[in-house]
């Protein structure tokens, strides 16, 4: 029997396009020329597995799983150096919360090396659409224990029981009194919301 | 002066220090904060991660919220970076995305609201202080000055760098803070990482990450001979400060440096007590307070490098 040819990895050309389309206003990521200002300005790039400009034309090329499965818009925080100096004025940081989405709704964000990147923010979410306000304890408790349980037995031996101290934790959630009204848009939200 | 005021989730606890002293310095100024009501949280960074049209309902009901409350101001005022980022945000894509603000006006609809983007003009509290209340009248109330306290200015990212607008200070090399805490007094030293990223959420996802981050920021402070850094976002100061004991132990460093809310300083320096929250920093700051004098400094004389006249040749006969 003839021995199969190595898969390739499937490309799709569209990929950037549909990138474009879920980003809002102009991206103007089909102007990226390839500089590496961003890579360079990024705090945290050398802990990604592709720099912002690899990302990009790597999205460029189709290379659709492979940036969606990246931690590369994951470990992004979101601190706007790369979009204050990209000479293009390309939207990186809109387009990174766009991948983040992108990989969310395909299901492709649930690799362990994002260190729990995304569950972070299900996490988040679910506190803010329980209550309408973030809920800190809650939520380290939650994630910590799950993710990174030794960070957990840290924040509930010092620092935990220091922000208590100082009355700088709540150990009860705060409620909105329109959490009803809230949940209503939400929900009206996602159910318009569909793949974008 | 009159704004709507949204303070957001941290102002309630973790920065609960930030909201006292600011309530304290906005009295003392005469500004006055209208809290809009029964606000929710903007989203953070997480909201956005996940669900576009979600993430811009949710921030989208504080805003129209906002926009019912009179005609007075149409100034949204937040104290807190990620609140400004996102509100910023959310009012920009729903202006440039007609599909998403019909969307999101669908989904505020549901809850009897309704949003038109650019009804608010959304601005942080710094920007206030400088620009509307302005630097004289600041100085007007100034009671004791801190003189002799070495203060770095950190801005940290968002409201240098809103992204979607254009921020009213430099996006690299702010210097509104720098200006504020001079004149109250404090000795600004150099802060080159003024505008740097705290790490964010990378102190919960990769805590190794963060610290090394952290470690930098403590490290350039230390270095510029800083007695305290001063921030202006809840994030920021949370970061600095709470981690500040993990760096030590994981880099081996000595660091002690509390982290402190401009609003903080100022309220200091209009000599006002336990009302501006002090002593509820983690990394306590009252080593570095009792360093403020006074009396202003002497001024040092800069010490300048001895001239060196620029080699000539020599003309004949002339000796060395």
């Amino acid at each position: 029997m003839a021995k199969k040819p190595a898969e390739k990895p499937a490309v799709d050309l569209n990929f950037i396009d549909e990138v474009i389309r879920q980003t809002p206003g102009d991206s103007r990521l089909k102007n990226c020329i390839q500089c590496g200002t961003c890579s360079a300005s990024c705090p945290y790039g050398i802990e990604m597995d592709y720099s912002p400009r690899r990302l990009f034309a790597m999205t460029r090329a189709g290379m659709k799983e492979q940036v969606l499965t990246s931690n590369t818009p994951w470990f992004c925080v979101s601190c706007y150096y790369c979009m204050a100096r990209c000479p293009q004025k390309v939207k990186i940081t809109d387009i990174m919360y766009t991948l983040k989405r992108m990989a969310t709704k395909a299901g492709t964000n649930r690799t362990s090396e994002l260190e729990g990147a995304p569950e972070f923010s299900e996490t988040f979410t679910d506190f803010v659409e329980s209550y309408g306000r973030n809920f800190e304890l809650g939520l380290a408790i939650h994630f910590l224990l799950r993710y990174h349980p030794l960070v957990a037995m840290k924040l509930s031996t010092s620092l935990g029981v220091n922000l208590l101290k100082k009355g700088r934790m709540a150990l009860k959630p705060d409620r909105i009194k329109g959490i009803k009204q809230l949940r209503a848009i939400l929900e009206k939200a996602k159910e318009l919301g569909g793949n974008q | 002066m009159k704004y709507r005021y949204f303070p957001g989730c941290s102002m309630e606890h973790n920065a609960i220090t930030y909201h006292e002293s600011l309530s304290a310095v906005v009295k003392k100024l005469g500004i006055e904060l209208t809290e809009i009501e029964d606000w929710s949280c903007c989203g953070a960074k997480e909201f956005f991660s996940l669900d576009l049209l979600s993430a811009c309902s949710l921030v989208g009901r504080n805003l129209a919220i906002a926009s019912t409350m009179g005609e007075e101001s149409h100034d949204l005022v937040t104290p807190c970076s990620a609140c400004y980022l996102n509100l910023v945000k959310t009012d920009y894509y729903m202006a440039t995305s007609e599909e998403l603000n019909e969307k999101v006006n669908i989904a505020l609809a549901e809850g009897e609201l309704n949003y038109k983007p650019g009804t608010m003009k959304i601005r942080h509290f710094l920007d206030i202080i400088v620009n509307d209340v302005g630097y004289d009248l600041v100085e007007a109330h100034v009671k004791k000055p801190l003189y002799s306290l070495k203060v770095a200015p950190y801005y940290g990212c968002l409201v240098s760098r809103p992204g979607s607008s254009e921020s009213y200070d430099d996006p690299e090399h702010p210097t509104s803070l720098d200006k504020l805490m001079r004149i109250i007094g404090a000795d600004v030293v150099n802060y080159p990482l003024k505008t740097q990223c705290c790490s964010a959420h990378m102190t919960q996802i990769k805590e190794d990450v963060g610290l090394k981050m952290i470690h930098l920021l403590l490290q350039a402070a230390e270095e510029n001979g800083a007695d305290v850094i001063v921030t202006i976002c809840p994030m920021c100061q949370f970061n600095l400060d709470a981690y500040q004991k993990s760096v030590n132990k994981k880099f081996g460093t000595n660091f002690h440096i509390p982290i402190l809310f401009f609003t903080q300083l100022m309220g200091l320096a209009f000599d006002m007590g336990e009302e501006i929250g002090l002593g509820r920093e983690l990394v306590d700051a009252s080593f570095s307070l009792d360093k403020i004098t006074a009396e202003p400094p002497e001024k040092e004389k800069p010490a300048r490098a001895k001239r060196t006249e620029i080699p000539m040749p020599l003309s004949l006969g002339e000796e060395e």
